[in-house]
């Protein structure tokens, strides 16, 4: 049989459409991680992503309290769907797990784009969610460096080695 | 483990070339793994070479983000002073073992 040749991961593209705090910390240290080991990084944010690159909303971004099974009490009971849903129930939990990522050293979103670029990763926004969402390049953080279609985040995806992960 | 003999001393390290001892480690060692590596090592180098081994060596965990807080360095001037993997590259040179974490 012929020997398999191994091609390394040269380059990732990130692509987060959710604003979840889980979903958008998954693609950051991913995305960091990718940079800490040397590999060609970018990052795509769309849709509900957006708040993760956006001034406003990027450090404040929740947890869902409902519909989400992983949902546990302190202790380790289950998190009733009921009580999640009342009101700043989501916000308090969501401050909790920030405090507890802080105290793991993980740093907030605005600081995570900051580590991601200062290692040559890219941060990218889609230009469809953003006129959707009616949002223009002075509403996002400094970092991003540019909106983008479709069209341009293929063109990115060129050269063996390459990979796309949607989280 | 194996050994390896570096800048004429015989040190012990790991398959991936990471010394083991940390107090086996002399600057003449670290510049010639810096060497392997591409590295030609400067006074700042140096300077943060010893705050790495001064955190490893009180049993703290090293980020990105925490040599970025150093005082020494930021985390961009961390990527160009070892480029490509600086985590790695910078604890190898160090002498130090390779670090665990994932930020």
């Amino acid at each position: 049989m012929e020997k398999e040749e191994k091609i390394p991961l040269k380059k990732i593209l990130l692509i987060c459409s959710k604003a979840n705090l889980e979903d958008v910390y998954a693609a950051l240290v991913m995305g960091n991680g990718a940079v800490m080991e040397g590999i060609e990084t970018k990052l795509f944010f769309t849709f509900f992503g957006l708040d993760a690159i956006t001034k406003k909303t990027m450090n404040k971004l929740h947890t869902a309290t409902t519909g989400n099974p992983g949902m546990r009490m302190p202790g380790g009971l289950p998190f009733p769907t009921l009580l999640g849903g009342l009101p700043g129930v989501e916000a308090g939990v969501s401050v909790m797990m920030r405090k507890q990522m802080d105290e793991l050293d993980i740093p907030p979103v605005d600081e995570f784009l900051e580590l991601i670029t200062a290692g040559g990763g890219e941060i990218f926004a889609c230009k469809l969610a953003m006129d959707m969402f009616k949002l223009t390049k002075d509403d996002l953080h400094e970092e991003v460096k540019d909106i983008i279609t479709v069209g341009d985040l293929y063109e990115m995806c060129d050269g063996a080695g390459t990979q796309i992960v949607f989280t | 483990m194996s050994t390896k003999t570096i800048a004429g001393v015989e040190i012990n390290v790991n398959e991936e070339g990471y010394m083991t001892e940390i107090s086996e480690w002399s600057k003449e060692i670290g510049a010639e793994i810096a060497k392997e590596e591409g590295i030609e090592l400067t006074d700042k180098h140096y300077e943060l070479i010893d705050f790495i081994r001064n955190k490893v060596t009180a049993g703290e965990g090293l980020t990105i983000r925490g040599i970025g807080k150093s005082g020494v360095v930021n985390a961009k001037e961390f990527y160009q002073l070892f480029p490509g993997a600086p985590l790695k590259k910078a604890t190898k040179i160090s002498g130090v073992p390779k670090p665990t974490s994932c930020i």
